[in-house]
């Protein structure tokens, strides 16, 4: 299908998309890599008024590291960032999610803020955040705040962004020294949305767990941090007895949703398993 | 609003001025209003890789991406590719692998092709299967298409 028609304008700087979002409102939605809003204009699951194509703002597109904390621009490619030497020295976990992320042809337009920003329950990038204590940076005219990754996802599709914020970044605190990452995913076809994933990040000193962060995609309606599993963890052995606790932990931590690829037994079966992997890839 | 757009880019290296409905997406642009019609329209919403089309040197999904984002643009289709030879060979891989049978999903598997080949002038076979994972082909199966892409590595690095 084609999209109904809109009006579309390239902005040019910030304070141009603030007052066109104070004058469209809920009419307008903001243009940058276009990789899922493009679908769904398509299809027209969704028709604004006025598309706001932010894509040649300077400066959206820096990736930038101070040596304690990573910087990534709202506009960075998924291309970039996946081939970014910074972004896998101080945030290992986006540089091994980030080849599950799509396909080539849509990592060179997608953008790293869009795909946080639209929180896609299913996406690798909303999960990781939250695995690795992410700040999201939202600006509108009053100023720039910084959401934690852990306050940013509120449902479905759903996040804290305020009607006139725009995201303009995400910071990511340095991995510490000695901090392992994993990140796993099954999907029908390579690159295409997972059925289940997982991140994880966090320790195993003298087969020890410790400091562990479990994330899941496709496992509820927002990406979900497994506390209670990670609790099951934390103190214990790498063995086949706690990673069964760890396992059987799920059932308080997940509650997903039938979808098109199965019902909610399926998904938290192949969350178990996908569990146990990613344990074992965390010990390797 | 306007809901239609100015825009000048290059297509194939030729200067192209034109004035669309913001709407219009950038494959369709070449198919009707360049009559480049090499470029497939498959899904529409960026899954079967039929589309895909170069802009500034990089692949990009042409049903993803609107026609008025292309303004300034250097876009370049399969007609491009192929007029300039720069594929020549993959085409030539393709053919006499027989890894086209209705030719729908090629001019996008070309495309892929060559932006691994340069990014990775040495890829396993799981690499060109990875990469190519975002382009759909229903017929002859992708076997005799790694095979083709494989062949044409081997070639360059001869």
């Amino acid at each position: 299908m084609k999209p109904a028609p809109f009006a579309y304008v390239r902005a040019e700087n910030l304070a141009q998309v603030f007052d066109l979002l104070d004058e469209h409102g809920d009419d307008a939605r903001i243009l940058a890599g276009g990789q899922s809003l493009m679908a769904t204009l398509n299809m027209r699951l969704s028709a604004p008024e006025v598309l706001i194509d932010i894509n040649h703002i300077d400066g959206l597109s820096d990736i930038t590291n101070d040596g304690t904390t990573l910087r990534i621009g709202a506009l960075a490619r998924h291309s970039q960032v996946l081939e970014s030497a910074d972004v896998a020295k101080m945030a290992p976990l986006i540089a091994q999610a980030m080849p599950h992320v799509a396909h080539q042809a849509i990592r060179n337009r997608g953008t790293f803020g869009g795909s946080i920003a639209f929180a896609d329950p299913a996406a690798e990038l909303p999960a990781v955040s939250r695995a690795i204590d992410a700040k999201i940076l939202l600006q509108s005219r009053n100023g720039t705040r910084s959401v934690a990754a852990n306050d940013f996802y509120l449902g479905l599709f759903e996040t804290a962004m305020q009607p006139d914020e725009l995201l303009v970044g995400v910071e990511v605190p340095g991995i510490a020294d000695g901090e392992r990452t994993a990140f796993l995913e099954l999907a029908r076809r390579s690159g295409d949305y997972a059925i289940v994933g997982i991140g994880v990040q966090g320790r195993i000193d003298g087969g020890t767990f410790s400091d562990m962060r479990l994330v899941f995609l496709g496992a509820g309606d927002r990406p979900i941090l497994a506390s209670a599993a990670a609790d099951v963890l934390n103190g214990n052995p790498h063995n086949d007895e706690t990673v069964a606790a760890a396992q059987a932990a799920l059932d308080a931590d997940l509650d997903p949703m039938s979808d098109l690829n199965g019902p909610p037994e399926m998904k938290m079966h192949l969350a178990r398993v996908l569990t146990k992997r990613a344990l074992t890839a965390l010990a390797a | 609003m306007d809901q239609n757009v100015d825009i000048t880019l290059t297509v194939n290296g030729q200067p192209v001025t034109r004035r669309v409905p913001a709407r219009t997406n950038l494959v369709d642009f070449v198919r009707y209003e360049l009559e480049l019609t090499g470029s497939h329209v498959g899904c529409e919403h960026g899954v079967c890789g039929a589309c895909t089309i170069r802009v500034d040197g990089q692949i990009v999904r042409g049903c993803l991406m609107l026609a008025a984002q292309a303004d300034g643009a250097e876009v370049e289709t399969i007609e491009g590719l192929s007029e300039d030879g720069s594929i020549a060979d993959l085409q030539q891989a393709f053919h006499e692998r027989n890894a086209v049978q209705c030719g729908f999903c090629t001019p996008g598997m070309l495309l892929t092709a060559e932006e691994l080949l340069q990014k990775n002038p040495t890829p396993s076979r799981e690499d060109i299967r990875e990469f190519i994972s975002g382009n759909y082909c229903r017929c002859p199966g992708y076997q005799a298409i790694v095979d083709a892409i494989e062949r044409v590595a081997n070639e360059r690095n001869a």
